[in-house]
């Protein structure tokens, strides 16, 4: 009973942290699109939060820089768990057009577990929803 | 006492990675330094290896809010390397893109503008409205954010009559709402107060610290690349700079307000001139070897593209001076006597686009895994030392 409760509870609210690991800005304001009246995630309960020890999910673009990596792992201990990390954009999954530059750690999950892969450059808000649902669906 | 506050990389302000330090003492700022880098890819090194028509998917990729100003201003300088000169019709729908991202970018700004000064319903109007020229772009080009409507010699897609009316019924809805922005932004009185005298950069500042775009307008400067120094379809439009004298950050809303009205009428313009015709022109693999600088007003103010071709399919360097660089000095200047609780208004207010801007060098001592930015001064001092420190060989032979 109790633990259906905590399931419920984090269907309902999940609250992410929006994380820019050097990306080109385009999938950030798709993100902060998604929070506006159009398409509105907040109506599923998800809020935007500011630091990442009040975030359950981590919502990181871009393909990492070498000089944010250690801050991204940082940002992710801090963290509380359970905690969830999608990565949106062809940047966070591979690294897209940047693959191959000297700066590029090349995809986020050379440097966080990642939970739900979202591809676009850049994605549409809707697909974000359609991520954030079906990372829901797996709890 | 002095305390000195380190804000981000991370942080909840803006929405990018940048580190601010401020020196503080009690309320007021005494100094602020930048710490840049976070977002440091290495796209002019990866431009060299890629052709040029890769190179404006790359160029496009700089920046996600300004994309197409980077991919035109690079297809503009790219053209003149290969020349060819790209159709009329192809160039009117390259710059009606141009306008319609402007329109764009400004109501973002205005949105989080707003939502800095602690507005976050006119946050929303203004991302609601957005949606609308972002649907129209989107209709045009096919995608949202980064529209890849460029190609060398003119532009990829063709409107026909029936989205042109779309356009046109777009543009009247967002210009009844930006007129209801501008009352918002000239006349409440919450909203004005918040704004008003925050943030002050006098005109001889603007000036000596060399600032752009809406921060230079908004100091009484009338400095536009579309007037001083126009691709010739500007000539063929008629348009004013919006500026403002109030010299704050009242005023660097009131510019960008004003400036997307001179946006509408440049586009219903574009609509009504658009001539017949192909819309591109096949373009060469090669380009001969020369030089050029290519000038862009994007809607943070002026953006530089200096490309230099080696007669490859490759260009052999590009440098990229975004705007959001040349508005930094200023910054820092207006942040010395500022208050805390104004940084993000402040630091919003010169719509700082940091992926654009992210062209430092970055040193790192193989010995000691320490990371240093340096400026170009600080590389100069250390070669000279290390030239007066060798050991001097005289007489050597040369060895040719």
């Amino acid at each position: 009973m109790f633990e259906r409760v905590i399931r419920w509870s984090r269907k309902k609210s999940p609250w992410i942290l929006h994380l820019n690991s050097g990306a080109c800005n385009a999938c950030d304001i798709e993100v902060v699109a998604a929070l506006t009246p159009r398409f509105d995630v907040e109506r599923l309960g998800v809020l935007l939060k500011a630091t990442p020890r009040h975030a359950d999910v981590i919502v990181a673009t871009g393909p990492v820089t070498r000089q944010l990596r250690d801050r991204i792992i940082r940002i992710y201990d801090q963290t509380p768990d359970p905690k969830f990390v999608i990565a949106v954009g062809a940047c966070a999954m591979s690294g897209c057009v940047y693959r191959g530059a000297y700066n590029i750690c090349g995809g986020l999950d050379q440097v966080i577990p990642v939970n739900i892969y979202i591809p676009g450059c850049p994605v549409r808000p809707d697909a974000i929803l359609d991520g954030v649902v079906k990372l829901l669906n797996t709890l | 006492m002095k305390f000195q506050i380190p804000i981000g990389p991370q942080h909840p302000a803006l929405k990018e990675p940048i580190s601010i330090r401020l020196t503080v003492e009690g309320e007021v700022i005494k100094d602020a330094d930048l710490r840049l880098g976070y977002n440091h890819r290495g796209v002019e090194k990866l431009a060299e290896e890629k052709s040029w028509i890769q190179n404006i998917y790359l160029c496009e990729r700089i920046c996600g809010i300004c994309s197409h100003s980077h991919a035109t201003c690079f297809v503009q300088g790219a053209e003149k390397l290969l020349e060819i000169e790209p159709p009329r019709r192809g160039v009117y729908l390259r710059y009606l893109v141009s306008e319609l991202e402007r329109i764009h970018s400004h109501l973002l700004w205005l949105g989080v503008a707003g939502h800095e000064a602690g507005f976050d319903t006119f946050f929303m109007y203004t991302w609601r409205d957005r949606e609308v020229v972002m649907d129209l772009l989107e209709m045009i080009s096919g995608n949202r954010v980064h529209y890849a409507i460029n190609t060398l010699g003119g532009v990829r897609r063709d409107i026909d009559e029936t989205l042109r009316g779309k356009i046109l019924e777009g543009l009247a809805v967002l210009k009844a709402r930006s007129e209801y922005y501008f009352k918002i932004g000239a006349a409440e009185p919450t909203f004005v107060a918040r704004l008003a005298g925050v943030g002050p950069l006098t005109k001889q500042q603007a000036m000596d610290y060399c600032a752009v775009g809406p921060m230079a307008r908004a100091s009484g400067i009338d400095r536009d690349v579309r007037k001083n120094d126009p691709h010739d379809f500007y000539n063929e439009v008629e348009f004013d700079v919006a500026t403002a004298d109030s010299c704050d950050v009242l005023g660097r809303t009131i510019v960008r307000i004003k400036e997307l009205f001179e946006s509408y009428k440049i586009c219903e313009q574009i609509l009504q001139k658009l001539p017949d015709g192909p819309i591109a022109v096949k373009a060469p693999r090669r380009a001969k070897p020369g030089e050029v600088v290519s000038r862009y007003e994007a809607p943070r103010g002026e953006n530089i593209h200096y490309i230099v071709a080696n007669g490859s399919d490759k260009p052999e360097r590009l440098k990229v001076r975004a705007p959001t660089l040349a508005n930094y000095p200023a910054t820092i200047e207006i942040l010395k006597h500022g208050f805390i609780a104004d940084v993000p208004l402040i630091f919003a207010a010169i719509d700082p686009c940091i992926c654009c801007a992210e062209r430092s060098v970055e040193l790192v001592d193989a010995r000691s895994g320490e990371e240093r930015t340096l400026r170009f001064s600080d590389l100069r001092r250390m070669a000279n030392d290390r030239a007066r420190s060798l050991s001097l060989q005289r007489n050597v032979a040369w060895p040719l």
